[in-house]
Order: structure tokens, then C-alpha cells, then sequence
């Protein structure tokens, strides 16, 4: 069991709101993991500062020992960290396989010259790109769709295109930002299916925001619970459920009249 | 043998290209060749504002300035050292530059290369601005540049410009520049760099999180399009042998703005198409400024009366083809093709319909 992400004491401020505070955990290789709290709650904040989108307040993360924190966001996902986003972001200007060959894009050799000369070696990994982009979408079933404009497919496979785009840096940990965010919940279900497959198949780390918490009780052995920043629970799904302080948090205190 | 009947056709096409520019250039008259060569120059400048632009989604508007900077440094460095003393009058030349005088082919390529160096120096800082901001901050710096110009008498003679540059643009010159220029840009957007570009273009945060470093894709798109308007600017300069700061003023960034948008945003070939008919129609539509008469009304000579004809051309543009002439589709020969089945069988058609009645 060795540890793959170290979240340290993250603090994260915004001027006077603080969106993290004090939050600290760590995920072991191979492990799905949810991250699950109210609206507002600071799940996506984490996952910004684990993926360099900010820079943490206070507190450190480390990824296979390398400090992280603070590093710019090509650089952390060139380290091997992808993620999705809560609100769909596929480049609209570039067709399905294109909008998931961007992804290799950091792992390619050829400087821009000899990409222009069509030097051989430049082609040679141009067509590598194209091929495990290909296989990829077909390990997928995406590849029926390789040459259409991402904004024509329906709203759960561009779900997940944004899935194969993050798997395509070929990552080692996957940060999904509410992968279910508006299914019904039969597809929602589907999509945990296709979640297990992906862990299984890629040899995956995953860590998953949702805020039903219905959703990841089926699949995630373990979970976390935060509200307003920090950290209410840590469990598998039965304790979490028990839990008096992650009860109140999503439904209110009872008060006695 | 589908590729192979595209090389030949795109060989011929290039064959008689060739052939034109050498009829043009041998039989056609002094205006219509300067036409020509103008056309030339604005689609460098239109096709250099779509890598920007189209491709990367930078909205730069420096480019006024960065076409001073070639021009400036082609002329002085093809002007002869008799000339410079002719038109450094007022104050003589930095001595540096008194005797030099160098090849075309030199001049070009230094103006373009000190035209990148100068543009990466103000993108280095204005590229961590997004949208409206990185606008007025390039149009900022290339009226600094004009301002300057106007300024460093002992450089570039000031507000008096720089007169008798040798005419040494001719069709090839400039065609030939623009098909490097159109080579280099369009085997750029293909590749995987171009991709990751236009991933810029679309989801900066989106890119950045796939790995894609956005500063140094921006940068990139900014040095190679600055080099080859450096280059437009100089085959300009000894194209119209008469420049002085005004010729660079920001409303020639908006032609080429107004030019690009009617070609199509990420169209190569509606940048060439919308610039050879802005400089021709610009040309064409010179008689309305003078005096003319409709039957037995007669019009006096309006001047500026063509750019408000030309302004409406223009709004019709807009109006019909949204996506500007070509959208984001690029000439090819498949395509050529299937518009020619397509006109072919709709005649078909027509024919049958004629004989069924």
C-alpha cells in the first residue's frame, strides 16, 4: 500500500472566506475514493489546488513525494494527475479525436520546426497519437464518433469524451468533479459502472466529487464528507451513513420543541 | 490514386501559378501589378491575424505596429547610403546605419526576425491578459511603436518618413512570401502544436489541465505570425518606396481585423480570398469619388465615399455569411470536386425535368 497523494493541512482563502480549512488526507494507489459534501462546501476548491488551478493558502500536497503545491497546471497533470470538470469543457473547435490527441499533445518529442518540416520522426509520432487516440474511443465506445464535432453528441457521452480526453495524458490519478452532475439516476448508475470499469482496466487512481451521496454509497469503499471547508468524516459507506455530524450536515439539526 | 491525382492537380496548380506571375509580371501595367502585390501583402497580413486569432483566440491588435517595424527595417536596410543622406536632412542617420545597405532577401528576413523579437518582448508581459484587456494593451503598444517612430528622427527621420526605398517587391516577391507564409501557418494549425492551440482558443482552463502550456503556445502563435508580418512589412515598404508613420496608423490593424472576419475566423483561404477582393474592390471602387452621373442626376466627387460603399459590402458580409466567407473550411481539391458533381447534377436534373414535360 503506498500512498500516492498527500493532501497536508490545505487552507484555501478567498479574501475573507475561507473555502478549505485545515484539510488533510491521502490516497493509496489503486483506490476509488469520493470526496462528498453540500453545495458550497469546498469539494471543488480542493480539486483546484490539488490541480494547480490555485495555490494553496497554507499546506502542502505531495504526489509521489513531489511537493506540488503551487506548480502550474500542464505541470501537475504532466506529473500524472488528470481531471474532469463539474461543468463540461470539451473544445468545441476540434473534433472527438482530436479533443482527446490534445491530450498526448504533452508527451510529444518533435519541436515545432520538424512538426512543421513533416520530419519523419514527427509524423511517426503524429500517427502514434492518432492510433492510441483510436483505441482509446474504442476501449470506450467512443470510436463510432471519432470524427464529429463533440457539441453533437449526447450529454452522457460527452461526459465521457471529458473522461477519455483526461485518460489520454495517461494519468495515474483521475480527479472526476461530479461525474453524474444532471443524470437521471439509471444513467447515473451506468456511469458508476463505467467508472469501476475505467479503475479496473487503467490501472487507475480515482478520486470522485458528488454531492448525492446515494450515488457513491454503491461503489467507493471509502469516503469523505467535508462542510464548510473542512473535514466532517472519513469512512466506508456504512459509518458514513451512521454519522451524526454528516446527518446534520446534510439535513439540518432536529430541533426539539 | 485519390492522393496521387491531388499531388498532380496541386503540381499544376502551382506550374500555372507560376506561369501568371510571370505574364503578370512582364505584361500587365504598373497599377494593376501594384494591385496585385497589394493583395499579396494584406493576405499575409489577414492569414498571420488568423493564427493569432482564428486559430489561437488571442485577440492581439498589434499588428499596425509590427508591420512599421519591418517596413522601417527593410527600407533602411535597402536604401543606398546616397539616398539615406537625401532623405536625412534635418538630422543626419546613426552612423551605424549610414553605409549599410543589404540584399532584399536579407532585409526581409531582418525585418521579420526583429519584428518577432520586438512583439515576443510586448507579448512576453500582455499575453497574461485574456480578451478585451490583451486588445487594448497590443493596440496600446503599437501606437507606442508609431509614436516612437515618429520620434527617433536619427532612425527613421521622423513625422518625414523614409522616401526612394528601391521597388525591388515585385509578383514573385510577394506571392512567393505569402506561399511560405501560408505553408509554414497551415502545416502549423495540422499539427499537433496547431491542436493544442486551438484547445487554447476554446478552454484555456480546459487546455492547461491536459497538460497544453498555454504561455508557450501563445508565444509560439505570436513569433511566427509577427515574423511574417515583419516580412508583409517589408515587401510593403518597397512596394509603395514612401512610408512614414501615418501609413501604420491602428487603422490598418482594423482592415486587417475587418479583412480576416469576412474570409472566415480559422479559414486560410478566406483570408486570401476576403484580402485579394478588399484590395481590388478598395481599387475598383475609386471612380465613385470623383464626379459621375446616374441618367441626368449628377454626383460630385465625395472623397471617403468608397469606404462607405465598401463599408456596406461589407455589412452584407456579415449579414449573409456569419461565419464570414469560407467559415472554417479550407480549399481542396475533393471539395472542388464535389461542388462540381453537385452544380453537374443539379443541370442533370434540370435537363430531365425539361424532357420529362
Amino acid at each position: 500500500m503506498t500512498t500516492l497523494l498527500e493532501v497536508k493541512n490545505l487552507t484555501k482563502r478567498f479574501g475573507g472566506l475561507t473555502a478549505v480549512n485545515n484539510f488533510s488526507t491521502h490516497l493509496v494507489k489503486g483506490e476509488l475514493c469520493a470526496l462528498i459534501g453540500p453545495n458550497g462546501s469546498g469539494k471543488t476548491t480542493i480539486f483546484n489546488v490539488i490541480t494547480g488551478i490555485y495555490e494553496p493558502t497554507d499546506g502542502n500536497i505531495l504526489f509521489n513525494q513531489e511537493d506540488i503545491s503551487g506548480k502550474r497546471p500542464d505541470y501537475i497533470t504532466k506529473q500524472g494527475i488528470a481531471r474532469t470538470f463539474q461543468n463540461i469543457r470539451l473544445f468545441k473547435g476540434l473534433n472527438v479525436l482530436e479533443n482527446v490527441i490534445v491530450g498526448k499533445h504533452l508527451r510529444l518529442n518533435s519541436d515545432p520546426l520538424s512538426a512543421v518540416m513533416h520530419l519523419p520522426r514527427y509524423l511517426e509520432e503524429e500517427n502514434e497519437m492518432r492510433k492510441t487516440g483510436m483505441t482509446l474511443l474504442e476501449s470506450l465506445g467512443l470510436d463510432r464518433f471519432a470524427h464529429e464535432e463533440p457539441t453533437s453528441l449526447p450529454y452522457g457521452l460527452q461526459r465521457k469524451l471529458e473522461i477519455a480526453r483526461a485518460l489520454a495524458t495517461e494519468p495515474s490519478l483521475l480527479l472526476l468533479d461530479e461525474p453524474a452532475a444532471g443524470m437521471s439516476p439509471t444513467d447515473a448508475e451506468e456511469l458508476m459502472t463505467f467508472i469501476q470499469h475505467i479503475l479496473d482496466t487503467f490501472e487507475l487512481t480515482i478520486f470522485l466529487i458528488e454531492h448525492q451521496m446515494r450515488v457513491v454509497m454503491g461503489i467507493c469503499p471509502r469516503i469523505i464528507v467535508i462542510d464548510h471547508g473542512e473535514k466532517i468524516a472519513e469512512g466506508n459507506p456504512d459509518q458514513i451513513q451512521n454519522d451524526d455530524r454528516v446527518i446534520e450536515a446534510y439535513l439540518g439539526v432536529v430541533e426539539h420543541a | 490514386m485519390k492522393l496521387n491525382r491531388n499531388t498532380i492537380l496541386t503540381i499544376i496548380a502551382l506550374l500555372v501559378a507560376v506561369l501568371l506571375l510571370f505574364l503578370g509580371e512582364s505584361f500587365l501595367n504598373p497599377y494593376y501589378k501594384r494591385i496585385l502585390n497589394l493583395c499579396a501583402v494584406y493576405a499575409i497580413f489577414s492569414v498571420t491575424f488568423n493564427l493569432i486569432f482564428g486559430y489561437t483566440g488571442q485577440f492581439s491588435l498589434g499588428h499596425a505596429g509590427f508591420a512599421a517595424i519591418g517596413a522601417y527595417t527593410a527600407a533602411l536596410l535597402t536604401l543606398s547610403p546616397a539616398q539615406k543622406a537625401v532623405n536625412f536632412f534635418l538630422k543626419p542617420i546613426i552612423p551605424l546605419l549610414q553605409n549599410v545597405e543589404a540584399p532584399f532577401i536579407i532585409a526581409l528576413i531582418a525585418g521579420g526576425l526583429i519584428t518577432t523579437a520586438i512583439s515576443l518582448l510586448i507579448a512576453w508581459p500582455a499575453l497574461r491578459l485574456r480578451g478585451d484587456y490583451l486588445a487594448i494593451a497590443t493596440l496600446g503598444f503599437s501606437e507606442i511603436i508609431r509614436v516612437l517612430l515618429v520620434n527617433m528622427q536619427s532612425l527613421t527621420n521622423g513625422a518625414l518618413g523614409l522616401k526612394g526605398i528601391p521597388g525591388y517587391t515585385n509578383l514573385f516577391w510577394s506571392w512567393g512570401a505569402l506561399a511560405v507564409c501560408i505553408f509554414v501557418v497551415k502545416r502549423l494549425v495540422d499539427s499537433s502544436y496547431g491542436r493544442a492551440m486551438s484547445a487554447v482558443r476554446d478552454d484555456e482552463v480546459a487546455a492547461e489541465a491536459l497538460g497544453v502550456n498555454l504561455f508557450k503556445h501563445k508565444m509560439m502563435a505570436f513569433g511566427v505570425s509577427s515574423f511574417f508580418v515583419g516580412v508583409a512589412g517589408g515587401l510593403m515598404a518597397n512596394l509603395i518606396s514612401t512610408i512614414d508613420p501615418k501609413v501604420f496608423l491602428f487603422t490598418l490593424t482594423y482592415q486587417i481585423v475587418g479583412v480576416t472576419v469576412m474570409g472566415g475566423m480559422g479559414s486560410l483561404t478566406g483570408s486570401v480570398i476576403s484580402a485579394c477582393l478588399y484590395t481590388i474592390f478598395l481599387e475598383a471602387l475609386r471612380p465613385l469619388e470623383s464626379q459621375f452621373s446616374i441618367g441626368s442626376i449628377t454626383i460630385p466627387g465625395i472623397p471617403g465615399m468608397r469606404m462607405v460603399i465598401f463599408s456596406v459590402l461589407l455589412l452584407m458580409v456579415i449579414l449573409f455569411y456569419r461565419k464570414g466567407l469560407m467559415g472554417r473550411s479550407e480549399f481542396s481539391w475533393d471539395g472542388l470536386f464535389r461542388l462540381f458533381k453537385r452544380i453537374t447534377s443539379k443541370k442533370d436534373e434540370k435537363a430531365s425535368e425539361g424532357k420529362g414535360s
